[in-house]
């Protein structure tokens, strides 16, 4: 009796000791994770139900900031434009890096240059992109109207007309995250064995059915996991229009970050910023929970 | 290797022209569409305010003004904000390391008792849009619960929620849960305990995690621009990027593009110094959520 709980406390011991080491290590993450990440997930769902004022205590207005919001004409523009810009960033960010990286793929000569150059505005801090984007975009003496100038064409009202003002902020964006996408491409491109373009040219498929049937079907996977993460990323967007336009012009680049951060930063209104907030998440949710176990999935495999 | 293209089209006559164009129109396009905007923002910053607004614009200064990136080093008192900055992304890497590693292998291979509860809420966070958080941490930011402090204009409001960071969890226990478990009980044996064993032996072998890890923690911060321009209200506190925003109205132009090229440099200077490391980590990196 003696003798087997003896043999029984030794490891129980070890094993409360070893688990009182593992939650040692364990510790700090916990408390940054309770603070900055758990604590305000279920802070957002509650300041959404709440008027807070940082003075007197929170008081539940049930769901007055969402009937605030909806109410709001520009949250239908935020929305809507958020839409579009993702749309168009779609359009392009999708499209673009995946037509060079294909490109890329054949070229023999020069790879490292090319790699380089395309990266190199990725490092760009973000507001200097759009600072400096916003300078090139002046329909005076910016770049742009004077390369047109120079070539014979007219040149564009960019940022200054309400009609290509976001066009124009999805050219920066583009410009400035398609460095990362092209090289994960590119990389994916390089894993497709030679022997199926072979093959399927021996079938007598041209150009365009081996890039429609060998190229696409093999990356397929990859191509969906970053359509993902750019829809979820896209829909983000803040530092161009709040460094570039400041939401115009005629409100037609304010998106729903850019209003989000009005109501909280501008309008102190943390209850109506909070249940946009959770909206966001709503919309964005469905992305992220399938990149997620997509990514899971093939990890696991 | 094989691509789209066969070998034996490239090699005909006709392919070697069509070959030789698209590689020449790439490079041209290549050096139009990212290099040339560079060469435009470098020169622009040495051309005179006149020069600047001239339309149309001069595509090679007709005077150089080297002398405009001193002016904006003093003028924007960029010293200052260089180590304001520094100090905001280095911490945010330190704290990531020292908080996320020691979680990342308890959770690997100590697996303590409800390891991967602990492992699902964290990876949990990754499926939120970091924009749906921004408000709610901010409030918390500014409040501390139980603490009671306010960390606003401080650099620990970017550092500690840097470290709670799901994606380096994921991909340092990914990289641990490679190391056999062979390796840390002939540590165990030699009497070695965990912290030890973190130390001395997962430590020197995970370096290629640890640098992508670090990569990713120090861009991301440089970067970064929202959640600074939240937490530092104070214009002496502020990194390079909330102030370059905040000041850019104000700038006559040549002295604004200068310092946007001082600001980048380090960055560039970096992806030049590491481009093997940070293109190879590209591929883990850039799958964030």
């Amino acid at each position: 009796m003696t003798s087997s709980s003896r043999v029984r406390a030794v490891p129980v011991r070890r094993k409360v000791k070893e688990n009182l080491t593992a939650y040692g290590l364990l510790s700090a993450a916990l408390v940054v994770f309770a603070l900055f990440s758990w604590y305000p997930i279920v802070r957002g769902v509650l300041l959404s139900f709440q008027q807070v004022d940082f003075v007197n205590a929170p008081t539940w207005v049930g769901f007055d900031n969402f009937t605030r919001l909806f109410a709001d004409p520009l949250f239908g523009v935020a929305w809507r434009n958020t839409l579009l810009f993702t749309g168009l960033a779609l359009v392009f960010g999708f499209a673009v890096p995946f037509l060079t990286a294909v490109l890329l793929n054949e070229l023999r000569h020069a790879k490292a240059f090319f790699r380089l150059a395309v990266y190199l505005p990725v490092m760009l801090p973000p507001v200097v992109t759009a600072l400096m984007w916003k300078w090139f975009y002046d329909p005076g003496p910016g770049l742009f109207n004077s390369a047109l100038g120079a070539a014979g064409l007219p040149g564009g009202q960019w940022l200054d007309s309400s009609g290509t003002a976001m066009l124009s902020l999805v050219f920066v964006s583009t410009w400035a995250n398609m460095g990362s996408t092209t090289l994960i491409y590119l990389a994916a491109l390089g894993t497709i064995p030679g022997e199926l373009y072979e093959a399927a040219e021996l079938d007598g498929a041209g150009l365009w059915k081996r890039l429609r049937h060998v190229t696409f079907p093999q990356t397929r996977f990859v191509l969906l996991v970053l359509l993902l993460l750019q829809v979820v990323a896209t829909m983000q967007v803040f530092t161009e229009p709040y460094v570039m336009t400041g939401g115009g012009p005629d409100d037609s680049t304010v998106t729903v970050l850019l209003l989000l951060y009005r109501y909280a930063f501008v309008y102190n209104d943390f209850g109506s910023a909070s249940a946009m907030s959770l909206l966001l998440f709503v919309a964005l949710g469905v992305f992220s929970a399938w990149y997620v176990r997509l990514t899971r999935k093939a990890d696991q495999s | 290797m094989r691509t789209l293209v066969s070998p034996s089209t490239l090699r005909s006559p006709r392919g070697k022209i069509g070959y030789g164009v698209i590689f020449a129109c790439t490079l041209v396009l290549f050096l139009l569409a990212f290099l040339f905007p560079l060469y435009w923002a470098v020169t622009g910053a040495m051309k005179s305010p006149q020069e600047l607004a001239q339309t149309p614009a001069t595509l090679v200064p007709h005077e150089w003004h080297p002398e405009t990136f001193a002016d904006a080093w003093d003028q924007l008192n960029l010293g200052k904000y260089f180590l304001n900055t520094l100090v905001v992304a280095g911490g945010a890497w330190l704290a990531q390391l020292a908080i996320d590693v020691p979680a990342a292998f308890a959770l690997s291979k100590l697996r303590p008792k409800f390891g991967n509860v602990v492992l699902g809420l964290m990876l949990a966070t990754l499926m939120l849009p970091a924009a749906a958080l921004l408000v709610p941490t901010y409030v918390t930011v500014t409040d501390l619960p139980l603490l009671h402090l306010n960390l606003i204009n401080s650099p620990a409001a970017v550092w500690l929620p840097a470290a709670a960071n799901a994606f380096n969890i994921y991909l340092l226990k990914r990289f641990f849960d490679q190391i056999p478990d062979e390796l840390i009980d002939a540590a165990r044996i030699d009497g070695a305990g965990p912290v030890r064993t973190l130390w001395r032996i997962i430590l020197p072998i995970s370096r290629p995690i640890l640098a992508v890890v670090s990569i990713l923690a120090v861009v991301t911060a440089w970067k970064d621009f929202i959640w600074p321009l939240l937490v530092f209200p104070d214009t002496g506190k502020q990194t390079l990027s909330v102030m370059l925003q905040r000041v850019a109205i104000d700038l006559p132009l040549n002295v604004l593009v200068a310092g946007m090229v001082l600001a980048s440099l380090p960055m560039v200077a970096l992806f030049l110094a590491f481009q093997r490391q940070i293109l190879a980590g590209l591929t883990a990196g850039s799958l964030k959520g």
